[in-house]
């Protein structure tokens, strides 16, 4: 299952352009690697497809660090 | 210049007289094309006219669950969606002392509320593709007013505030949003108007006519286009001089 950190760290480093050091499991998007509102939209829809799992609006809202996003894709991901 | 070959463009609204000749333009100009509305002859009618790449899907736009349904289906029969034309509205005129809620609410729900709706649900796709091209119609009354249709004119001036809003959250994706704001076309819904009231509205457009609905398609089709990509958060007006904002 750590796969699934290695896939989230991969997203994030390609989507926000940031390097794979910064990206450690306690780094907030928006304040750690200078991810906006829209930017935090989009990586919730890449995990989606990545993981082919749907993250909720609300659910959305608590992710907000990279750990945040590893924690709820190892509790719901199918692949 | 403005091909549109390649494109998808959802058209709400696409069985009214200004609807359908949007849904014709940018058919012209190579896009396929997928009508709604909420009659579905009408819709078969002008699907049936443009032959190849068109599609009907019909929806309420006071459903919420019918315009999120329709999102798809369109995406699902175009297997994408770059152009969304908002172009569904109703009225409900009444002077405001004697407007009632349901007036009221009615007209805020499809013009304004549903817009919003359809636009949120198509916008995931623009942003993953970083392309799309949201077209708003909204009404020269939105900037003027006019007696006897304060809910339409809310509404409608409610389309520009919000285009503006979207704009800027989504410039930086490759998505523009606009406006388009006609002033008074020949239509179905302005037939029914009689010879002085027409008389009296064209004492105040210079142009001394009515406008033509291909004439406000044109100008969907310019801000559709990968030309206008620069152009977001405009409102674009259409109406012979009546007004110039």
């Amino acid at each position: 299952m750590s796969d699934i950190a290695e896939r989230v760290k991969k997203i994030v480093v390609e989507h926000l352009g940031v390097e794979a050091a910064q990206v450690k499991e306690d780094a907030k998007f928006i304040d750690d690697l200078g991810a906006d509102s829209l930017d935090t939209v989009e990586l919730v829809m890449a995990f989606e497809e990545e993981f082919g799992i749907e993250i909720p609006d609300d659910a959305a809202e608590k992710i907000q660090t990279v750990g945040d996003a590893i924690g709820f894709i190892k509790s719901n991901a199918k692949s | 210049m403005f091909d549109l070959g390649g494109k998808a463009a959802l058209v709400t609204g696409a069985s009214g007289g200004i609807g359908g000749a949007i849904a014709r333009a940018l058919h012209k100009q190579g896009a396929t094309v997928t009508l709604s509305g909420t009659r579905a002859e009408a819709l078969e009618q002008l699907k049936a006219a443009l032959g190849e790449r068109a599609h009907v899907v019909t929806a309420k736009m006071d459903d919420p669950a019918d315009i999120d349904r329709l999102a798809k289906d369109a995406e699902a029969a175009m297997g994408k969606l770059d152009i969304l034309v908002n172009n569904a509205g109703i009225t409900r005129d009444n002077i405001s002392m004697r407007m009632k809620d349901e007036e009221w609410e009615k007209v805020l729900q499809v013009n304004l509320t549903g817009t919003f709706r359809l636009t949120r649900a198509a916008m995931r796709g623009m942003m993953k593709r970083r392309f799309g091209r949201v077209i708003n119609i909204t009404s020269i009354v939105g900037v003027t007013g006019n007696p006897g249709q304060a809910n339409y004119a809310a509404a409608k001036a409610g389309l520009i505030g919000m285009s503006k809003s979207l704009a800027q959250e989504l410039a930086s994706r490759g998505i523009t949003v606009n406006c388009l704001a006609p002033g008074f076309i020949a239509t179905p819904m302005t037939d029914v108007l009689t010879d002085d009231q027409k008389k009296g509205i064209l004492g105040r457009v210079p142009a001394d006519r009515l406008g033509t609905p291909d004439e406000i398609a044109a100008g969907v089709v310019y801000l559709a286009s990968d030309e206008a990509g620069y152009v977001t958060g405009q409102t674009l007006h259409i109406n012979g001089g009546m007004a110039m904002i």
